[in-house]
C-alpha cells in the first residue's frame, strides 16, 4: 500500500485529465466574463451569443473542471493507493475519448442552440446517456484497481466510493422528468431538479473532499487521521447532507411542511464537516512540511477561510424565514461561487498541484512566485465578487419588499453588477496564472528527462527544510 | 514523552459492520424520503385536461426549447439576468399583455424569438398553470 514514489503507465491518462480539466475551466471562465459583462453591457452579443447560450456553456464548462480534475487526481493517486497499475488501462482512455466526445457535442449544442431546458443539464437528454456511459470505465477503474477493503480503508475511500455511487443515482435521478408523472406536474417537476441536482453536488463534493483529504494525508505524513472515528463521523454528516440538504431550496415550492423542517435541521450541519477537519490538519502539519508544500498548502488554508464563510452564509440562509426573501437572487449565487470557487477550486488545485510538484517540480519551482501571485489575485477579487452578489440580492430583496418593477431593481443594481463584472475578470486573470502554469509544466512534460533534474530540486528543497529544522 | 494513544478504531469487523449499517441506514431513510416527497410531497390538486393541458405541455416545451431557464426563474430556479415569472401571470404590474409584449418583441436584454402568435398563447397557458399552483408564493409576504 501506498507506494507513492512509484511511476505507473496511468500517469500519462492523469495528466491528459488534468489538461482537460483546466482547458475546461479556462474557456468556461472566458463564458462567464463574457455572462458578466452582459450584465453591465445588455446588447453585448444579444443576438449571436446571448445570456440564454453564455449561461449553460459556463455552468457546464465550470461543472466539468471540477468532475474532470476530481478524476484526473483519482487516476493519478489509484495506483499509488492500490500499490497495483490501473486495472483497465484502455477503459481510461475510453473515459477521455468520451468525455471528451460528448463534451463537444454539447458545446456544438449550445451554440446552435438545441437546449434540454433543465437547470444545469441544458443539453439535450440524450446526451446525459453519454455523460453517464462515460463514468462506467471510471468506476470500473475505481473499484477494481482499488478491490476496497472498507475495513481498513482510510476516509477518503469511503468519500470517493460515495461520490461515485450517488453520481449513478443522481444523474438517472434527475432525468426522472422524462417521465409524464414527473413533466406533467410542475411542482414535482421543479422538486427533482432541485432534488437530484443538490444531491449531485454533494457527489460531486464526496469525489473533491476526498481527494483533499488524500493530499493533506500524503502533505502531512499523518495516515491517522483520515481512519479516526471523528473523521467518519465526519463523513456520515457528509453523506446526511448530500441526500438531504437539497431541500432548503425548496421551501418556496408547495412541497408539504415536514419537508421544510427536515431540511432546515439538515442544513446546519453543513460545512461544518470539512471546515473541522482542515483545520484539525493544519495544526499536525511542521512548519517544514508546510514550507515544502508551500503551495498545495496555502490553496488549503484558503479554502479553509472560505468554507467558514460560506458556512456562515449557508446557516443565514437556511432559515426558512430569510430563505423566503434570499431564494431567487444573487445571495444564493454567492453562496454557489464560495462554494465552487472558494472551496472546491482550491482544494482541486491543491491536488492539482501537488501532483505536478511530484510529476515536475524542477519546472514548478520556477513558477512558484507567479502561482501564488494568481493565488492571491484570486481569493482578493472573489471576495469582492462574492460582496457584489450579496449587495445585488440584498438590494433585490429591498426592491421586491417596495414593489419595485424588476427593470428599476436591475437598474439599481448596476453599481453592484460593475463591481461583479470586473471582480469575475480579475478571478479570470489570478485563474489564467494557474491555469498557464499547469500547461507550462504538464504540457511540455517528459518523465524521463525530468527525473534526474527533479530529483536535485527535491533534495535541494529538503536541505532547505532540514535548515529550517535545525 | 508518552506516547499518544492510537485515536482510531481498530480495523475490527465489528467496527466494518457499525459503518455498513449507518451507511445502510441513511440510504433506506433517503430511499423513502424520495418515493414520499415524489409521491405524497408534491401532490397538487390541479388536473388539466383536453385542449387546456395540450396548450400548457406545448409552452412547457417552448419554455424548455428556448432555455428560459437560462434567465428566468420558476419557484427559484434559473438564472437571474430575467425576472422571476412564477407569479407574473397575477402580478397586477406585469400580467398577460405585459408578458405577450416580451414574447413578441424581446427586450433590452432578451432576445427576440420570433414566436408565431399560437407559440405566444402556449407559453402564456404554461405561466398561467405555474402561477395557478403558487400558492407558497402568493403566502409571501
Amino acid at each position: 500500500m501506498f507506494n507513492d514514489s512509484a511511476k505507473y503507465t496511468s500517469d500519462k491518462t492523469a495528466r491528459a485529465f488534468l489538461l482537460l480539466s483546466v482547458s475546461y475551466l479556462l474557456v468556461g471562465l472566458l463564458l462567464g466574463v463574457i455572462g458578466g459583462l452582459q450584465y453591465i453591457l445588455p446588447p453585448f452579443l444579444k443576438d449571436q451569443l446571448a445570456f440564454q447560450k453564455t449561461r449553460p456553456l459556463h455552468v457546464y464548462l465550470v461543472i466539468s473542471w471540477i468532475f474532470t480534475a476530481a478524476q484526473a487526481g483519482l487516476y493519478y493517486y489509484l495506483p499509488r493507493v492500490a500499490g497495483r497499475p490501473l486495472y483497465w488501462q484502455q477503459g481510461a482512455w475510453i473515459h477521455f475519448f468520451l468525455h471528451t466526445a460528448v463534451s463537444i457535442f454539447i458545446l456544438t449544442c449550445f451554440f446552435l442552440g438545441y437546449f434540454g431546458g433543465r437547470e444545469y443539464l441544458e443539453f439535450p437528454p440524450l446526451l446525459g446517456a453519454v455523460i453517464m456511459l462515460s463514468w462506467v470505465p471510471f468506476a470500473i477503474n475505481f473499484f477494481f484497481t482499488l478491490k476496497p477493503d472498507y475495513k481498513k480503508a482510510s476516509v477518503y475511500i469511503w468519500s470517493w466510493s460515495t461520490g461515485i455511487l450517488f453520481f449513478f443515482i443522481t444523474l438517472s435521478e434527475s432525468y426522472l422528468w422524462l417521465l409524464d408523472y414527473f413533466h406533467t406536474n410542475i411542482v414535482r417537476d421543479v422538486t427533482v431538479q432541485w432534488k437530484a441536482l443538490g444531491s449531485m453536488v454533494g457527489s460531486w463534493n464526496m469525489l473533491v473532499y476526498g481527494t483533499g483529504m488524500y493530499v493533506m494525508e500524503k502533505m502531512s505524513g499523518d495516515t491517522k487521521a483520515n481512519r479516526s472515528p471523528i473523521a467518519f463521523f465526519f463523513y456520515f454528516l457528509g453523506l446526511t447532507n448530500l441526500m438531504f440538504n437539497w431541500g432548503h431550496h425548496t421551501y418556496i415550492v408547495p412541497a408539504a411542511p415536514w419537508v421544510k423542517t427536515v431540511a432546515y435541521v439538515i442544513s446546519m450541519t453543513e460545512l461544518v464537516i470539512l471546515g473541522y477537519i482542515i483545520m484539525q490538519w493544519r495544526k499536525t502539519m511542521t512548519q517544514a512540511r508546510k514550507n515544502y508544500h508551500h503551495i498545495p498548502y496555502r490553496l488549503l488554508s484558503y479554502a479553509d477561510i472560505w468554507i467558514f464563510l460560506n458556512l456562515t452564509l449557508a446557516i443565514a440562509i437556511s432559515v426558512p424565514s430569510w430563505n423566503y426573501f434570499t431564494h431567487g437572487t444573487h445571495i444564493t449565487v454567492a453562496h454557489a461561487m464560495g462554494t465552487t470557487i472558494g472551496i472546491n477550486t482550491m482544494l482541486l488545485f491543491a491536488s492539482v498541484f501537488y501532483i505536478i510538484q511530484k510529476e515536475n517540480r524542477a519546472k514548478f519551482e520556477k513558477k512558484k512566485q507567479q502561482v501564488s501571485w494568481g493565488i492571491l489575485i484570486i481569493n482578493i477579487s472573489l471576495l469582492l465578487f462574492w460582496i457584489s452578489l450579496l449587495g445585488s440580492g440584498l438590494l433585490k430583496i429591498s426592491g421586491k419588499l417596495n414593489n419595485e418593477v424588476f427593470a428599476s431593481i436591475m437598474q439599481k443594481s448596476q453599481p453592484w453588477f460593475k463591481l461583479f463584472a470586473y471582480s469575475g475578470i480579475a478571478i479570470f486573470v489570478g485563474l489564467f496564472l494557474l491555469i498557464f502554469t499547469v500547461y507550462k509544466t504538464l504540457a511540455t512534460y517528459s518523465p524521463k528527462k525530468q527525473s534526474v533534474e527533479e530529483e536535485l530540486v527535491t533534495i535541494h528543497s529538503l536541505h532547505k527544510v532540514a535548515e529550517e529544522r535545525t | 514523552m508518552p506516547e499518544k494513544p492510537e485515536n482510531t478504531f481498530a480495523p475490527s469487523n465489528q467496527a466494518l459492520m457499525f459503518k455498513v449499517a449507518v451507511f445502510l441506514t441513511l440510504f433506506t431513510g433517503y430511499a423513502f424520503y424520495s418515493t414520499v416527497i415524489y409521491s405524497k410531497g408534491t401532490e397538487t390538486n390541479i388536473q388539466l385536461t383536453g385542449q387546456q393541458a395540450e396548450k400548457v405541455a406545448n409552452g412547457k416545451y417552448l419554455y424548455e426549447k428556448y432555455n428560459c431557464v437560462a434567465c428566468h426563474q420558476l419557484y427559484g430556479l434559473g438564472g437571474y439576468l430575467g425576472p422571476e415569472l412564477t407569479t407574473a401571470y397575477s402580478d397586477p404590474q406585469r400580467g398577460e399583455s405585459y408578458m405577450k409584449a416580451f414574447l413578441m418583441a424581446g427586450g433590452p436584454r432578451m432576445p427576440n424569438f420570433h414566436f408565431k402568435a399560437d407559440e405566444i398563447d402556449d407559453i402564456i397557458s404554461y405561466l398561467k398553470y405555474v402561477d395557478s399552483t403558487a400558492v407558497t408564493y402568493k403566502s409571501m409576504p
